[in-house]
């Protein structure tokens, strides 16, 4: 008994510090996309609020908790509350299989550094993701608005292009590792890291994640400048901060995942381990910004053809070659 | 294969390209810490200018109040001993005003002008009401030798045209002599 209630302090404790640093770092993360991209643009970026803008964050949490939140007379009104709650909690659920160390030893009691060690772990992250795009289309739905609806619409279309390949682009991992669980996968990273023997897929899943995470240039369900914001036109206040909050955890989470499946995880020298995982999730979304100040748009048709035609053949002959080398 | 080779060689230079940009300085131009000198005749605060001389410009003739398409122009019209008019009191509506310098072009003596200032926000809107006291500058503006008595002769009770205060001989039109 005694045993039970200590292990589920510590699960508590764990969650708690985990949904912590998470929605810090999610308000961080903007931060960091808005200087980026400003220096990507030769501006400055925010630097009003505190020293470097730092207090920004925090400056746009009090604004978007006190803004008034508005549900159209014409939405459908328990859909249209529900959707942004979609969005956020998939997105932070997603974390609980990524581990950001090995084992911490208090008191004699070994406490893995993972929430949960799920052996489907990552089969877990493809469902919670998928989950994810129905908040996108509920509230592109309930909203009752044609830019809201091609927003939704646009989200559930772009998923079925990117979601086989990114679900294809891991299984040379998964052969690699021999295990569907995240934290066999750092472990079968012990030597070296997967990128190194799976550039291809690599680059598939940082283009699937990319579209995962509805941002340009695959950010056609928001489309500023065609559908006003998408799916979140009829939002504000701290539901459209649900929305924003669930893109950058997103965010957060694909960056994790880059770095547990192909740079190793938590795995490098000197520095503890969750510090090497946050420096890579960081590493891995500055490129993803880099991307954002770089590429336009993408047209639907095109990323229809780029998933179905290219994508996915592929990540197919990249998954026969890994057998292929695997079975000699 | 070709067009491949061609997309990869269009990504790779774009993302050279803005890669570089991270090592520009930005081009942002801070506001309040730098100001940037507006043109002369950029078009913002309005002033009521003096002649060379030092008195008021306006005649208190109305036109620029006529022309003001959202009418936050009003006064109030008199007349001096020697027959001229002047502007009893004179109102603009900043809260109202769309700076679109129609009165400056509609003014025949230059009085009435704008200027760069721009900075001229109130957190009450009656303070953004000004009266004649605060639109009245002590210097000529833009149009810097005008003065419209000089030329402006009109025959009035006090005298015929060329006779007035200040006020030189008509010319003639006729000739191009000095």
């Amino acid at each position: 008994m005694l045993n039970w209630i200590v292990g589920f302090t510590i699960l508590i404790v764990k969650l708690g510090v985990v949904l912590l640093v998470l929605l810090l770092l999610a308000a961080y993360l903007v931060w960091l996309e808005r200087k980026f991209l400003a220096r990507l643009q030769i501006r400055y970026g925010p630097n009003r609020a505190g020293k470097f803008g730092l207090l920004q964050p925090i400056a746009d949490t009090i604004k978007m908790l006190t803004k008034e939140d508005i549900v159209p007379a014409a939405a459908d009104r328990f859909i249209f509350l529900l959707a942004p709650a979609v969005v956020a909690t998939t997105a932070l659920m997603m974390f609980a299989v990524v581990p950001f160390g090995s084992h911490l030893t208090l008191w004699g009691r070994q406490i893995p550094l993972v929430i949960t060690d799920l052996n489907v772990g990552l089969l877990y992250v493809f469902a919670l993701s998928s989950l994810g795009v129905y908040g996108v289309a509920m509230g592109g739905w309930a909203s009752n608005s044609k830019y809201s609806l091609l927003g939704g619409i646009r989200g559930a279309a772009q998923m079925i292009s990117y979601e086989l390949a990114l679900g294809l682009s891991l299984v040379p991992v998964v052969m690699l590792a021999g295990s569907f669980s995240i934290v066999d996968i750092v472990n079968a990273q012990a030597k070296y890291p997967f990128i190194i023997v799976q550039p291809f897929a690599f680059v598939i899943f940082m283009i699937s994640a990319m579209a995962e995470s509805k941002r340009i240039p695959f950010d056609l369900p928001e489309a500023e400048n065609e559908l006003g914001a998408g799916y979140h036109t009829e939002y504000s206040g701290i539901r459209f901060g649900l929305f924003f909050l669930g893109e950058y955890v997103h965010l957060q989470i694909l960056g994790a995942l880059v770095a547990v499946l192909f740079l190793g995880g938590w795995r490098g020298p000197i520095l503890p381990p969750p510090v090497w995982l946050f420096m890579k999730m960081i590493f891995v979304a500055l490129i993803m910004i880099w991307v954002r100040g770089t590429l336009p748009r993408l047209r639907y048709d095109q990323l229809m053809a780029l998933g179905w035609k290219v994508l996915i053949p592929l990540a197919l002959v990249n998954i026969m070659v890994t057998g292929a080398i695997l079975l000699i | 294969m070709n067009d491949a080779v061609e997309a990869v060689k269009a990504l790779a230079i774009g993302f050279a390209t803005t890669f570089k940009h991270l090592f520009r300085k930005p081009i942002t131009e801070e506001y309040p810490e730098y100001k940037r000198p507006l043109p002369a005749r950029s078009r913002a605060r309005i002033i009521l200018t003096r002649d060379p001389d030092g008195a008021e410009r306006c005649v208190a003739c109305y036109l620029c109040s006529a022309v003001c398409p959202v009418s936050c122009i009003s006064m109030q019209s008199a007349e001096n001993e020697d027959g001229r008019r002047y502007a009893q009191w004179f109102r603009i509506n900043f809260a109202r005003c769309i700076y679109c310098g129609l009165c400056e072009e509609a003014c025949p003596t230059s009085a009435i002008q704008l200027t760069p200032e721009f900075e001229n926000c109130e957190n009450d809107i009656l303070a953004l009401v000004y009266e004649k006291k605060n639109l009245l500058v002590d210097h000529q503006g833009k149009d810097k030798e005008y003065n419209y008595y000089k030329y402006a002769g009109v025959a009035t009770e006090v005298g015929k045209k060329g006779e007035h205060v200040k006020e030189e001989r008509p010319v003639n039109i006729k000739s191009n002599l000095p």
